[in-house]
């Protein structure tokens, strides 16, 4: 055990991020919206600008060494991402675009393949549009219910609704979030998977916020399916992960067709290639995946041990710092919450608060952040969002804070 | 501090966010229509009312939004007054030049609405401004005989 596994040294850590040291408009830069989208530490960059320049060739195709090389480099990514989520094994991986296209590739997949009109999808109020729209498609095209399980003011799933939606056995998947992307909640996640398989549905945990901020292990909470995004872990955009029990994934009819997802193909048929390539068309996201590979060996090195530690600390001190601010109201009250805080502020709009801290260098986010349903529920147009990642530091917190104050001044 | 937002939130901006004057639903009215920047959330409806000549009488709104875009269907309903859907049209596009390039040298009637004329330094924050003008467009666009 090392000094890492409870300890950051943060100022450290920000060297590794080359846009931190940027300056706005003279200022330095804030960067409180990590949630949206992370940035990227110097390891990750280096790994794309150095296979472009020195290792790159199309993969699982060639029989030279360029794209025997840069094959083994993109599969390692799938090694890394089965022991970063705790995966039985590397075939449980599919890589995708980013989250919306792992739960989109479950709709149709599993949604129209597997499950029977007449049966349910179970979603929650608090989840981000891409885990709402394909299954409201998928009830469209295929006589699924939706049903939506209903949350507290607090901002946590209604455990007894919850188990009630489930109880007449329709219900075939759940798909959930692990955690707010806008109330910073983390959902009772084990609990979700046991209340689900008791009552013989499979679920999905939308991983996209949750796996950034603490170690995630599939097994241990017995999920069915967990997708997350790269570009919040700190990997480049488009790669994303969708992981699957295998005895699932081989009874799943493929998403996309074309090439690198058959084992042969003639004009009267077609057969599929093993899992996970069934699920794999086209050439993939070769450089995103390999920006993937140093993401995860990265916040590895890191700890997820310190990386919680420090953002609970962050967390502990932001809602310190916000709180009093007079006229601000933190929205979601969860026990449970990652690095994620929305908020309001009377006479103030969530647009113009953010116009004003950017102006400061601070950079949050402002809207509905993509769920649209969630703000209905807690009665609100719009929130400004502060988020953290393993690099913000209570200074910025607390610039934050300050700014806040004379944000409220402004309109008072 | 914000010295330099008070070019986007000058005084007028302020009041009007706070305190918009045509804030309301009009009793009645020839035509209304909604707005909404999904992007952001934004939302208005307008209310138009015209006079025996065509020309709008009265304009109301309801909004949920930004200071921004209350303060501009403020100063909308009151520019708005005396015009035909004609030249509300070109108006229209008159303002949408000055919130997107800070100026509009050859246009007339936009005195009252060139506290706005700071958005043009927000890109982000021009479709705040322009939202209420093309809930307005639509009201007078659906309306029949003002085509
Ligand atoms: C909870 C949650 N789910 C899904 C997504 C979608 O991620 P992506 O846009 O990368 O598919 C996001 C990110 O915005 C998110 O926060």
């Amino acid at each position: 055990m090392n000094d890492r596994m409870t300890h950051l040294d943060v100022a450290l850590l920000r060297r590794d991020f080359p846009i931190l040291s940027e300056t706005i408009r003279g200022k330095p830069l804030v960067f409180l919206d990590s949630a949206a989208s992370a940035q990227k530490p110097r390891a990750v960059i280096d790994a794309m600008v150095g296979a472009m320049e020195h290792q790159y060739a199309n993969i699982h195709r060639g029989l030279h060494w360029m794209s025997e090389r840069t094959t083994e480099a993109y599969e390692g990514t799938r090694d890394l991402t089965a022991t970063l989520l705790g995966a039985n094994s590397r075939e449980e991986i599919v890589f995708t675009r980013n989250s919306t296209e792992a739960i989109n590739l479950v709709a149709h997949s599993y949604g129209r393949g597997i499950l029977k009109p007449g049966q349910a999808v179970l979603i929650s109020e608090m989840e981000h549009h891409s885990n709402i729209v394909p299954w409201q498609m998928l009830r469209d095209a295929h006589g699924i219910e939706l049903r939506v399980c209903p949350i507290t003011d607090a901002g946590e799933l209604d455990m007894a609704a919850y188990e009630g939606l489930l109880e007449d056995r329709k219900v075939g998947l759940v798909a959930i979030t692990h955690m707010s992307n806008v109330l910073g909640t983390y959902t009772p996640a084990a609990r979700l998977c046991a209340l689900a398989h008791e009552y013989g549905a499979k679920i999905l945990l939308d991983g996209s916020q949750a796996v950034v901020h603490r170690r995630v292990d599939v097994k241990s909470l017995d999920a069915d399916f967990y997708v997350f995004t790269g570009h919040k872990l700190y990997g480049p955009t488009g790669i994303g992960v969708l992981w699957a029990r295998a005895e699932l994934l081989e009874a799943m009819p493929p998403f996309l067709g074309g090439g690198d997802m058959i084992s042969s193909v003639s004009f009267e048929h077609s057969s599929w290639a093993r899992i996970p390539h069934k699920f794999e068309a086209g050439t993939p996201a070769i450089l995103e995946g390999i920006g993937l590979s140093a993401a995860i060996k990265y916040v590895n090195a890191v700890g997820f041990d310190a990386i919680a530690a420090h953002e609970q600390a962050l967390v502990e001190h932001a809602l310190a710092r916000l709180s009093p601010i007079q006229g601000l109201s933190i929205i979601g009250h969860a026990q449970d919450r990652g690095g994620v805080i929305s908020f309001t502020m009377e006479g103030a709009h969530a647009h113009d608060i953010a116009t004003l801290l950017d102006r400061a260098g601070i950079a949050v986010r402002a809207g509905h952040h993509c769920a649209e349903p969630l703000m209905r529920r807690m009665g609100l147009d719009s929130t400004a969002r502060a988020s953290f990642a393993l690099y913000t530091t209570q200074e910025e917190i607390d610039i934050l804070a300050d700014t806040l104050i004379r944000v409220r001044e402004f309109f008072a | 501090m914000f010295e330099d937002v008070r070019d986007l939130y000058q005084e007028v901006i302020l009041d009007r966010g706070r305190h918009p004057r045509h804030a309301q639903r009009l009793d009645a009215f020839d035509a209304t229509a909604k707005g909404d920047n999904p992007m952001c959330g934004d939302r208005v409806q307008v209310w138009v009312k015209h006079n025996d000549q065509g020309a709008v009488s009265d304009v109301g709104f309801e909004a949920r939004g930004c200071a921004i875009s209350i303060a501009s269907a403020d100063l909308m309903a009151e520019a708005a007054i005396g015009h035909t859907a004609t030249t509300l049209r070109k108006l229209s596009a008159d303002f949408a030049q000055l919130v997107t390039s800070g100026d509009c040298p050859d246009c007339a009637g936009l005195e009252t609405l060139q506290p706005l004329s700071g958005v043009s330094e927000f890109p982000s924050r021009v479709k705040c401004a322009t939202l209420p003008w093309h809930a307005l467009l639509s009201a007078i666009d659906a309306e029949p005989g003002h085509g």
